[in-house]
């Protein structure tokens, strides 16, 4: 287990990352920092995935000079993975920006527990 | 392959493309196109599942005729069928009978975005049950979490908002989760396609040396779902977020959203990593744990509550106990349990939740118990509706419920330890869903002293959808047999 960690050091400053991105989105109580941190750990995943795919001395996987062979090239598929994730945060950032918004104006107040606090108090 | 084999995709591409439709026409035209969207769906997941139950067996539809490792798959037999076939039909009465909420919860001019939700919302639940891909089915979840937020914001008040930013932010992290497992299945398999990474799994569960990675992998997908269907100690979000928005989002929620992610558990389990390593690796012992838990807290928290959805919210908990217990118990009786409590839940709270509505509407739209004392006199059909959900949910015989029950302390027998956990439990949630539920019967059908019954009138939409809702469920209650039998049938072939 020791010496793969140094080995693997990528993966482990991912797992690092994602850590904190995850700890910062469940208890930090700013609802701009639980994004940042929703950002970190996705990134983090992103990271994962490209130390993942990479294979040391190849090419990015696009076909110059009709060279078709296997060997040549990084995985392309960890990066294709890494597109997808980043589509599907960009929309939850989105959406979760937009609602944090709508929060602000309504509670003038990024604290989620004051905000709940708020809320808990009206009728519905 | 025969033509039907297209069923599951043109299932998941028309709920897609209504969501399109929806977003350009005006509010009466998009609940008429999505109603109509719907049962297109119901049809055609209806007639899939009347032929695999005459000829059980499993097609594997490749997206775009790719062959394995590069294409997508869509995989299904008599068990998604029967499911799809279960979301279709609670979606659209759910929708049918919510629809005057709907029109006055939802501000005018964003309805039609309300059904697109809702058919995006759909459109991912059956992506979840057909897929035979894991990255695909990250994607679909994360499509579910946006649009179940969004339903539940439909409403716009303070409440909703603040409901849906807890929601969102223990989505996100549930998601966040999942997909780091999947990287890791990814890493460790090298495949995404469900059978590919299963034998790998297999092949390399024998090598010995993979047992933490795979652990790793189980144990954050198990979170990673739990957090996403709300079970003990994950549930903190599901009360505001089910007991403020809007009746029928309400009913959507609970009765599919949660099913979708443990029906996608349940195929991880089963398909990827085969119950036989996950029960050697003890996954399921945290799962039952926490069910076990989900089960009893559930239920106390719903006796203490004083708002009628919050209290039907809290008995999803435990209802959601109820699920997990029979997944983790670790063996197949447990899982096929699992299976037709989904269907009774699903198909219960629903109707549940659509009662509840049609009671507080006729007591000026107040939900405590003060205000709902003798509303069964002023809307008798939601009362009725809302008298067989609990006898269900608590488990009286010739109800859904009882059946579930019955099967989940069947599959408990044999299993040493876990069984005296098990039945206890079983056991005492049951008195404690009878305390809440017949509490709540008592209030309702209990009369003001010189009160004078104003009748509220239903609307026929939701009379229609109510007595619907009460055949089937009686139905259920009466003939579960055959429903079992689809189930365990689609189990064996789920592998």
């Amino acid at each position: 287990m020791g010496p793969n960690l140094f080995v693997n050091y990528y993966e482990a400053a991912a797992m690092v990352l994602f850590g904190i991105g995850f700890t910062t989105m469940l208890l930090h109580p700013n609802l701009i920092k639980k994004i940042i941190g929703l950002n970190i750990m996705d990134t983090a995943i992103y990271l994962f995935l490209a130390a993942k795919g990479y294979i040391e001395g190849k090419l990015a996987p696009i076909i110059v000079n009709g060279d078709l062979a296997m060997e040549t090239y990084i995985n392309p598929i960890p990066s294709s993975l890494v597109l997808t994730g980043i589509v599907v945060s960009v929309s939850v950032t989105a959406i979760s920006l937009s609602l944090v918004q709508r929060l602000y104006r309504k509670y003038n107040t990024l604290n989620i527990d004051e905000i709940m606090f708020k809320a808990g108090q009206e009728a519905d | 392959m025969p033509f039907i084999a297209n069923f599951p995709f043109f299932c998941i591409l028309i709920t897609m493309f209504g969501g399109i439709l929806t977003s350009m026409v005006n509010n009466k035209w998009a609940f008429r196109i999505n109603t109509v969207i719907i049962t297109a769906t119901l049809v055609l997941n209806g007639t899939l599942l009347m032929f695999l139950i005459k000829d059980p067996q499993y097609f594997t539809y490749m997206m775009g005729h790719y062959p394995a490792p590069w294409g997508n798959e869509i995989r299904f037999g008599p068990l998604e069928a029967l499911m799809g076939t279960v979301f279709s039909f609670v979606t659209l009465f759910s929708l049918i009978s919510g629809k005057t909420e709907i029109f006055e919860d939802v501000k005018t001019k964003n309805i039609h975005y309300f059904y697109i939700m809702i058919n995006l919302l759909l459109s991912s639940l059956f992506a979840l049950v057909y897929t035979n891909d894991l990255f695909t089915a990250y994607v679909f979840v994360e499509i579910n979490t946006i649009a179940a937020c969004a339903i539940v914001m439909a409403k716009e008040n303070g409440k909703t908002l603040a409901a849906t930013m807890r929601y969102l932010i223990m989505s996100l992290l549930g998601s966040g989760l999942f997909l780091l497992s999947i990287v890791l299945v990814y890493g460790i398999t090298g495949q995404l396609l469900m059978v590919p990474a299963h034998e790998a799994i297999v092949k390399l569960f024998q090598t010995g040396s993979y047992q933490v990675p795979l652990t790793v992998v189980l144990g954050l997908v198990c979170v990673a779902m739990a957090i996403k269907s709300a079970l003990f100690p994950f549930h903190t979000w599901l009360s505001h977020a089910h007991g403020s928005a809007t009746t029928a989002s309400s009913a959507i929620l609970s009765g599919l959203v949660l099913k979708g992610y443990i029906i996608m558990l349940i195929k991880i389990i089963v398909r990827v990593v085969g119950l036989d390593i996950v029960v050697q690796l003890k996954a399921v012992n945290i799962l039952f744990v926490m069910a076990v838990l989900a089960m009893i807290v559930g239920s106390v928290k719903a006796i203490q509550e004083n708002h009628i959805k919050r209290m039907i919210a809290f008995s999803s908990v435990a209802q959601m106990g109820y699920i997990y217990l029979g997944i983790g118990l670790g063996n197949m009786a447990g899982l096929i349990a699992a299976c037709f409590h989904i269907i009774v839940h699903a198909i219960t709270k629903p109707m549940l939740f659509s009662s509840a509505g049609g009671l507080a509407s006729a007591s000026h739209h107040k939900k405590d118990w003060g205000h709902l004392r003798g509303a069964a006199y002023r809307n008798p059909l939601a009362a009725v509706a809302f008298l067989i959900g609990s006898l269900s949910m608590i488990g009286i015989p010739f109800f859904a419920g009882f059946g579930a029950k019955y099967y989940l302390s069947m599959a408990a027998m044999d299993m040493g330890a876990k069984m005296w956990v098990a039945l206890f439990a079983l056991a005492v949630s049951t008195v404690l869903n009878a305390l809440y539920y017949i509490r709540a019967i008592a209030v309702i059908f209990s009369k003001n002293e010189g009160e004078i019954i104003e009748k509220h009138k239903n609307s026929a939409s939701y009379a229609f959808a109510m007595v619907i809702f009460i055949i089937v469920n009686v139905a259920l209650g009466l003939f579960y047999q055959p429903v079992m039998d689809v189930i365990t049938i689609g189990m064996g072939l789920l592998i």
